[in-house]
């Protein structure tokens, strides 16, 4: 019944995430640990995901100037396109852009380099010769993920402003130091912090299902297309539907502070 | 010495296994030898603790593996080395860094002393200059040797060959069965898993055939020959069924 095959589906989704996480964590603490490994990913996931992360920042940040912009102008309310877009930015959208775009890129990477491990048992290798693909293959993938997505995400909240300072001066007319000054003024470290804080989740759910769903690959080449798909969309799902709950949780924890 | 007693083993609804028992001397060489789907390999990876049988024990060098985690595994491992059909060579990295892989993970040897093992390692399986280039850059016969010299750089006591010579020309076949040979007479005690039955003869001591599940002839040549079923005859002369 497919009802019933969904729900299995889930259930053995979500334990063996929940296991890998276990075991991750369990891994990163113990025994050897592979420096070389780390920074190689590192550099996959950082600093060769910069390009794209500005990229897609910058002409946020612009289109969101230009949108507010022209939509407020008819109310007499342009002067709040800077505050509204650092608001949306840093709490936001630089978060959850920057990891939608890591998940698509380094999330499909992770899945289908995995799956093709398993495929040609080179995971079955690393295991028949003493040594554990959690701790070569998964925790580098993770940690490099956690490490890098805070800073590409900080990255992206400074090029995503200047892209809506570059709209705000150039084409609504407002003056380029108002329009910084009344960024600076208007964020707060509680504004950058509650975004800043769920690149952390965010950098687990993009990490943990590409390698689980790379490593659960049994049946040849064609199930590594389909963990690659399904990486990047549960990745992208886990950030977006985890970007409310986030949100409130930070909500709530400010109230509390 | 390697022991197998009642063995069973499914996947899904499908039992491949129903009590399979052998054993293997020190020194022997034991061909795996039977049909296609049999789950010659099944055995091979369990032996390892890749797979996990539903029932039965395995023990290797007097440790029942059966039950033992991933963790309780790694000092077998290191003992046990396995030859994948594939090869199963890391490719992301050179021909030395595979090689170098093994004693880089489980001792401490410095990188001069690492490098001339590997470089005395290629020399003797044949593989001299290759070790600055990537596996796909190999023929399969060169993969195969490379997969041979990775597993032995551990200088382990037990070898699992899982169809070294699929897929060869008869060149690198014959290099293949003569490297088992030799292996075999530095007193590493053997299981190979195989279709090739000229390889099978020509290395191994004593044969078990595999039928549904179950063995159905296992001892010498001779001895196996011997038996009534006539589909092993068919099988060890390479007639069709």
């Amino acid at each position: 019944m497919p009802f019933v095959k969904f729900w299995n589906d889930q259930l053995e989704f979500y334990g063996g995430l929940t296991l890998l996480f276990k075991q991750v964590i369990h891994d990163t603490f113990s025994g050897k640990f592979y420096w070389r490994l780390l920074f190689d990913q590192i550099l996959q996931v950082g600093v060769k995901s910069l390009p794209l992360v500005l990229i897609t920042a910058a002409s946020t940040g612009m289109v969101m100037a230009l949108q507010f912009g022209v939509g407020l102008e008819k109310f007499g309310g342009k002067l709040y396109v800077p505050k509204l877009v650092a608001l949306i930015i840093l709490r936001e959208m630089g978060p959850v852009f920057t990891s939608l775009m890591v998940a698509a890129r380094i999330g499909a990477g992770f899945a289908s380099e995995i799956g093709s491990m398993v495929v040609t048992q080179q995971i079955d290798a690393i295991r028949a010769m003493g040594t554990s693909p959690i701790k070569r293959i998964v925790i580098p993938r993770v940690l490099a993920c956690l490490i890098a997505l805070p800073i590409l995400t900080a990255s992206a909240n400074i090029v995503g402003n200047l892209g809506s300072l570059w709209v705000g001066a150039y084409e609504l007319d407002l003056d380029g130091n108002f329009y910084l000054l009344k960024i600076l003024s208007t964020v707060t470290l509680k504004d950058y912090f509650s975004g800043f804080f769920k690149t952390f989740f965010f950098a687990l759910f993009i990490a943990l299902p590409a390698c689980y769903f790379g490593l659960t690959v049994t049946k040849g080449t064609k199930e590594v297309g389909i963990a690659t798909t399904k990486a990047v969309v549960v990745g992208s799902i886990m950030i977006l539907v985890g970007n409310y709950f986030l949100s409130k949780l930070f909500w709530i924890i400010g109230t509390v502070l | 010495m390697i022991k197998v007693h009642d063995f069973h083993k499914s996947f899904g609804d499908k039992l491949v296994h129903k009590g399979v028992s052998f054993e293997v001397q020190k020194g022997e060489c034991l061909g795996l030898i039977g049909g296609s789907g049999v789950g010659k390999s099944v055995i091979l990876r369990s032996l390892i603790g890749l797979e996990k049988p539903d029932r039965g024990l395995i023990e290797i060098d007097g440790v029942i593996i059966t039950g033992l985690n991933e963790r309780e595994l790694v000092d077998i491992r290191k003992k046990v080395a396995y030859i994948f059909q594939g090869g199963a060579l890391f490719d992301s990295m050179t021909v030395f860094e595979n090689l170098a892989y093994p004693i880089r993970e489980h001792s401490k040897t410095n990188e001069a002393a690492l490098t001339e093992k590997v470089l005395s390692q290629l020399q003797q399986f044949g593989l001299q200059g290759s070790e600055y280039v990537y596996p796909a850059q190999l023929s399969g016969g060169m993969q195969k040797r490379v997969g041979i010299a990775r597993a032995m750089m551990m200088n382990p006591e037990f070898v699992l060959y899982d169809e070294p010579t699929a897929g060869l020309d008869p060149f690198n076949t014959k290099k293949i069965q003569e490297l088992i040979l030799h292996l075999k007479s530095t007193g590493v005690t053997s299981i190979l898993v195989t279709h090739d039955m000229p390889t099978a003869m020509a290395v191994c001591d004593r044969l078990v055939f595999l039928l549904n599940g179950r063995i159905e002839a296992q001892g010498t040549l001779a001895e196996v020959k011997s038996e009534s079923n006539p589909l092993i005859k068919k099988f060890i002369d390479g007639e069709a069924s």
